[in-house]
């Protein structure tokens, strides 16, 4: 098991050294490729009208008139070591991790990253909570009276939240809750740690429709699972025991009829790690996908780069964590 | 029923005197869409302690459901049951599921076909060894349920099974999986085991050790045992008494010896005739019984068996148009057939016997 796990470990690494050589050809390369020359690439540095001088130090500062895998080894070597940068008379050290600053606002792209990554945790998180209960518990009530009235309903529901998307359902809860009966007041993002209560209250609404996409997805997914494990020859088994049916429920077919669901749950929290667009956008807030939205329209590589990889992290993380798990779950994973 | 029957099997508690498990015009029929299928029509048999009896069939003759009825396993809403079952003295189609899943795994258990789907794949074997015995022992501590699952392991041959109690299922052979589920079948000392198939999905060569496994537990603890089976030669090896089901329905039933030397129903004899044989000259080919199993939602008219019979045109048509009964045609050996006795036994030992 250790020896599965420092493998496990090892290729994840591997994986986003590779993701960070890809991401750093798109945004570098490309460009030159299309034809834009390392000066307009420095200029986007200074602002408007830039001196011949000022371009060319900028240039050689960054780096720019390096070849290219001398400037992705800078790169990496800054994300370990830091580096230092001179703009101005003064240099400026940006700390480990260092993504470089951002051509726009001149701020170090890591801080402001890291500062949005709680907001980001906060919905995904709560969201994970809620999808997964609510997902499974209506799966596995479906799957043991198929074809009842609630296996009906409930599986309709789920085909309206997969339909659905977040910026319907969204604005139809803020209307509701946040206008028409002001419940839960314009929500705004309150730290975890200053009023946990708060915390909760304000991302109830953008929890509640994120996860209705979600456990749609996840109720169809627990109850062709248990359909499934619940014909199994070991369940028979396990009845011809003496066991009580609940326990060959939950211990016999819900454990299996899990193990594809964990699968998907660490690639939907991954992915959503790296940030929820639509969600942030309709409750207006401010986590790393709008963070991803404002690098995009500003062209901004430095910030790009540093969100493109943050979520690759959470991603190859998540998804680390998942094939551990599987280990855990199922004996036979471990042999191979 | 018939008269017939009720003499050869009689109702009620009268009948489950010495039998330990005693079952009566047993009637399992499903509910589906395209029809009621009659799995089980009347199937009825006495089992005493520390007997063999073997159910013999194809493949939908009804074999499966009706131990799967015995054990209360059949879940659907869909499933009509009918009749009596009675095991030592209690009748469990019209008890509570809950008195029947007391009993299940305590008084009767059940060993499967396939031993690997039949085992959990995420739980070690002395897990689910443990799990068996501590429902019925809730009072026993895990260490003590260990030290039985162990027990069991070494009593079914498994080697180290004080270290291969915390293997998983995938890391046991085929045979030793099959050990391993006897061993968990038999871990409350159950007065009646069912065994379904219990070799069929083994190795030729590990067959002979699970049967001489079951024989030799079922000497030892004197339980009850029911071996199901499509091979003739498995209960050949164990049974004291022979039933055999066509249609969902008890065609023949009698003492091993007497229906393996002079069996009395043509389907039998078309078993006895597919059967391949070491000990019998050698012949081109095996006979096999011509067509296939009927159907249980349109069941033939008359006997279930005569669009197969050779010997259907015998009967005057009867065979046809009326359902026989299961009478005795020698003592303690009953057969369902329209045929006269006579020529029952003349057709056998002219045209059956010298072939076998």
């Amino acid at each position: 098991m250790f020896a599965y796990i420092i493998r496990r470990t090892f290729a994840a690494l591997v994986l986003l050294l590779v993701v960070s050589a890809v991401t750093f050809a798109i945004f570098f390369l490309l460009p030159r490729l299309a034809g834009e020359t390392t000066d307009q690439l420095a200029a986007q540095y200074i602002g408007k009208n830039p001196s011949p001088e000022a371009i060319a130090a900028i240039k050689k500062n960054l780096g720019f008139d390096q070849p290219l895998y001398t400037q992705y080894w800078h790169f990496l070597k800054a994300l370990v070591s830091g580096a230092e940068y001179k703009f101005g008379p003064d240099p400026v050290t940006c700390h480990v991790p260092c993504f470089g600053y951002s051509f726009k606002n001149h701020l170090e792209v890591w801080p402001e990253l890291t500062k949005r990554i709680p907001i980001t945790l906060s919905l995904a998180s709560g969201a994970a909570v809620v999808w997964l209960v609510s997902g499974v518990a209506t799966g596995v009530v479906s799957a043991l009276k198929p074809k009842s009235i609630f296996d009906r309903l409930s599986m309709g529901v789920a085909l309206a939240g997969v339909s659905l998307p977040v910026f319907f359902t969204g604005a139809l809860l803020l209307t509701l809750f946040s206008y028409e009966w002001p419940i839960l007041d314009n929500p705004h993002y309150v730290n975890f740690t200053d009023d946990p209560l708060m915390w909760a209250r304000n991302l109830i609404l953008p929890w509640i429709s994120l996860a209705f996409l979600y456990s749609a997805l996840y109720a169809r997914l627990t109850r062709a699972g248990m359909l499934e494990t619940m014909s199994e020859d070991y369940i028979r088994t396990a009845r011809a025991k003496g066991l009580a049916e609940r326990k060959v429920v939950v211990r016999h077919g819900l454990r299996s009829a899990l193990t594809p669901v964990v699968t998907i749950f660490g690639m939907d929290l991954g992915l959503l790690l790296g940030g929820a667009l639509i969600t942030e956008q309709v409750f207006s807030l401010q986590g790393v996908g709008q963070f991803a939205v404002s690098a995009i329209t500003d062209n901004d590589l430095p910030k790009i780069l540093g969100v493109t990889l943050l979520a690759a992290f959470f991603i190859v993380l998540c998804n680390l964590v998942v094939d551990l798990l599987y280990a855990a779950v199922d004996p036979r994973v471990r042999l191979s | 029923m018939t008269d017939l029957q009720k003499t050869a099997a009689p109702a009620g508690e009268g009948a489950a005197r010495d039998a330990f498990l005693s079952v009566r015009d047993l009637r399992i029929h499903f509910d589906t869409d395209d029809g009621l299928v009659r799995s089980v029509d009347g199937v009825s048999f006495d089992l005493q302690k520390g007997r063999t009896l073997g159910i013999v069939g194809e493949s939908g003759s009804g074999k499966s459901v009706t131990s799967l009825g015995i054990m209360g396993l059949h879940r659907t809403k869909r499933a009509r049951i009918g009749g009596e079952i009675w095991l030592d003295g209690e009748e469990l189609i019209a008890a509570g599921p809950d008195r029947v899943r007391q009993l299940r795994g305590r008084q009767m258990a059940m060993i499967f076909q396939d031993p690997l789907t039949a085992m959990h794949p995420y739980y070690t074997v002395g897990a689910q060894i443990v799990e068996a015995y501590r429902v019925h022992h809730p009072q026993a501590t895990k260490k003590q349920a260990r030290a039985r699952a162990v027990e069991m392991l070494d009593r079914v041959g498994i080697p180290q099974p004080d270290r291969r109690v915390d293997d998983y299922p995938h890391q046991f052979s085929g045979g030793m999986r099959q050990r391993a589920m006897i061993a968990m079948a038999l871990v409350n000392d159950p007065s009646l085991l069912i065994a379904d198939e219990p070799t069929t999905a083994l190795d030729v060569t590990v067959q002979a050790q699970i049967l001489d496994l079951i024989r030799d537990l079922q000497q030892e603890f004197g339980s009850a045992v029911i071996i199901i089976t499509h091979d003739l030669g498995v209960v050949a090896e164990l049974a004291d008494d022979i039933l055999v089901m066509y249609g969902g329905k008890c065609v023949e039933r009698g003492p091993a010896d007497t229906l393996f030397d002079a069996p009395e129903h043509p389907y039998t004899w078309g078993l006895l005739g597919s059967m391949p044989r070491l000990d019998r000259e050698l012949q081109d080919r095996l006979v096999p019984v011509k067509g296939t199993p009927p159907s249980l939602i349109n069941v033939p008219s008359g006997c279930a068996f005569h669009p197969r019979c050779p010997y259907a045109e015998l009967t005057g048509g009867r065979s046809a148009e009326e359902i026989p009964v299961l009478a005795e045609a020698t003592p303690g050996h009953y057969a369902a057939c329209h045929l006269g006795a006579a020529d029952r036994h003349r057709i056998f030992a002219e045209e059956i016997a010298p072939r076998l």
